[in-house]
């Protein structure tokens, strides 16, 4: 079950999908096609990929290139995936970047001091899901606003990652089953990627949690009034955003054969966000999509790389991705628009 | 003054829910002096009073958010000391707010199953198509017309948006249905749609409703019984049928100069 299903059987169900000559039905799935919230992006990736893959038909039709641009999108994915669900729910986490950094430290620090890797692996993440329930609990029960809450909690935890490293890198074990498993082969990281988008995804369109988080963002008294427990909602996607972040700091740091203290940060997470909004999750609550933002990462991905090809510099680039998320934004909310006057 | 104008505030067996006595102030501020009301199973209450008379106390202790001070709410015929408001829906009183118990960016169907979500246990996923047929044959049964279950709320009109509240509360096995002022901000056409809908409830004589409202058309038009609530206490107790529009316009217009000249 998912959100394309029910399109589908939108589709064949309405009253005007009964009738139909050629050209009612080329009108009906065209309509039914843009109503998909991630129909826009979609539609622009490709057409971007479409223009690099003419453009530069050796140097970016490459399998080594396509892993470039897998090795960008992973990272600012899992975050995304994290970010959406609590996007969804009217609050943010601008300290996801952070956990990306600190969460591969705590693993090889416990590692050094004998832990087996696997274990550290999990009391990393362990960590991660404290840090995640500390800004989910400060921002339910004491009223803060998650914009203060993660905020806080950004600067904190880049405290944490220098003063646990020393300020100094420390370098990934290379050899093994877990180093390999968690980023370390090729395509490994974006596989994860894939895994966590799917797994998100199904748990937005296709589970009660799914339903509870957008009512939770959409009319969080309505919600608590229903029953839903909107505090445990909120909380739980805060976990679950600093434990995926920690998650895709570890998978980073192998692929590298690095863990610096200053990996993701601020640029990261605020990538993730831009990939959500590009992808079709408004800043507003109630609603939103993995899937887009996948999509979205995947278009920023896409971008950059193709860009870097051109020989444009990274300071052009900023000027284009700040120009693409306002337009993705205004691109949003008039297909919201339009979704809405033809449905009724 | 029940005892003039009331018809009966004896206890019926059948009373599905009894408030006795109950008293509730904040502070120095008395919001309920001592309420006595009642209302049968398949029967229609309507209350009106002005603002600031306590209705919305009384409602918020029907429901479980404030406590009485003194005095009991009787359920069933059992005294209940309503701890929460989850408590008071599981002992079957569901209230339906203004626009408060709809999420805008979910289908219908989906609202109608709000946090009773059919699932394919014990795994945790969503059994859509069969939430879907339930919700439209619900609606249908009720004679809510909704163009599609799909719709998201939002795309619906204000009247529909609160019968599908009303519809969920009724489909949540909910044997007292409290409606606060469940007209406010409607149009004439739009507030059809709702008094059809507990007129057929009334038919349908399962439920008890207490519904708060400020036209007294309306009430007079689908209550079976007709409360005044003045300054913390029920003031007038009659059957609608006999009473009018304009001797409830008379009471409180009454009651309004006496206040002024006292």
């Amino acid at each position: 079950m998912t959100e394309t299903d029910t399109e589908r059987d939108q589709r064949a169900d309405t009253p005007s999908g009964r009738r139909g000559s050629g050209w009612a039905t080329l009108l009906r799935i065209g309509g039914a096609w843009a109503r998909m919230k991630e129909a826009s992006i979609l539609a622009v990736t490709l057409v971007l990929f479409l223009w690099f893959f003419l453009r530069y038909p050796i140097s970016f039709n490459s399998a080594d290139n396509y892993h470039v641009v897998a090795q960008f999108v992973a990272p600012v994915a899992i975050l995304a995936a994290g970010e959406v669900m609590l996007l969804i729910c009217s609050e943010i986490d601008l300290s996801a970047g952070n956990a990306f950094a600190v969460a591969p430290l705590i693993m090889m620090l416990l590692h050094q001091d004998g832990i087996p890797m696997g274990l550290a692996v999990v009391i990393a993440l362990a960590c991660m899901a404290v840090v995640g329930i500390t800004n989910g609990v400060v921002t339910v029960k004491f009223r803060v606003p998650s914009f203060v809450t993660t905020l806080g909690m950004l600067f904190f935890l880049t405290g944490v990652a220098a003063t646990i490293s020393h300020g100094n890198p420390i370098s990934a074990p290379t050899e093994g089953f877990l180093p390999h498993l968690l980023g370390g082969s090729y395509w490994s990281e974006i596989l994860w990627a894939l895994a966590i988008i799917a797994v998100m995804h199904t748990v937005l369109v296709g589970t009660p949690f799914g339903v509870h988080a957008i009512s939770t963002g959409g009319n969080l008294l309505g919600a608590a009034e229903a029953g839903v427990r909107v505090d445990a909602i909120k909380i739980t996607n805060f976990a679950m955003s600093s434990v995926l972040a920690g998650f895709a700091g570890i998978l980073d740091g192998f692929r590298i054969t690095s863990f610096d203290p200053l990996a993701g940060g601020p640029e990261l997470m605020f990538q993730a966000v831009a990939a959500c909004v590009i992808g079709g999750t408004a800043l507003l609550g109630g609603s939103g999509t993995v899937l887009g933002a996948l999509i979205g990462a995947t278009f920023l991905g896409i971008l950059r790389d193709g860009l870097n090809i051109e020989g444009i510099s990274a300071y052009t680039f900023d000027i284009i991705l700040g120009l693409a998320i306002i337009a993705a934004m205004l691109l949003n909310v008039s297909l919201i628009r339009l979704r809405g006057r033809r449905r009724v | 003054m029940t005892d003039d104008d009331g018809v009966t505030s004896a206890p019926v067996p059948d009373d599905a829910i009894r408030v006795e006595h109950v008293a509730k102030s904040f502070g120095s501020v008395r919001a309920l002096a001592e309420v006595n009301l009642h209302v049968a199973k398949g029967e229609v209450l309507g209350l009106i009073g002005d603002n600031g008379a306590g209705k919305s106390t009384l409602m918020k202790i029907l429901t479980g958010y404030h406590r009485p001070d003194s005095g009991q709410v009787v359920v069933h015929g059992e005294p209940v000391r309503m701890r929460s408001v989850s408590h008071a829906r599981e002992l079957g009183i569901e209230a339906v707010y203004q626009d408060l118990a709809v999420v805008d960016t979910l289908p219908v169907y989906i609202n109608m199953h709000l946090n009773k979500e059919l699932r394919y246990s014990p795994l945790p996923f969503l059994r859509r198509r069969e939430m879907r047929e339930r919700a439209r044959r619900q609606l249908d049964d009720m004679g809510v017309n909704v163009p599609d279950v799909r719709s998201e709320i939002r795309l619906l009109s204000g009247g529909q948006r609160q019968a599908i509240a009303v519809a969920r509360s009724v489909y949540a096995d909910a044997s007292i249905l409290l409606l606060d002022e469940p007209l406010a901000a409607m149009g004439a056409k739009e507030s059809t749609i709702i008094l059809d809908l507990v007129r057929r409830l009334r038919e349908r004589g399962d439920i008890a409703i207490l519904m708060i409202a400020h036209n007294y058309h309306q009430i007079v038009d689908v209550c079976d019984r007709v409360n005044l609530l003045q300054h913390g206490r029920i003031t007038f107790d009659k059957r609608a049928a006999e009473t009018s529009v304009d001797e409830l316009m008379e009471i409180v217009s009454r009651e309004y100069r006496l206040g002024r000249a006292g």
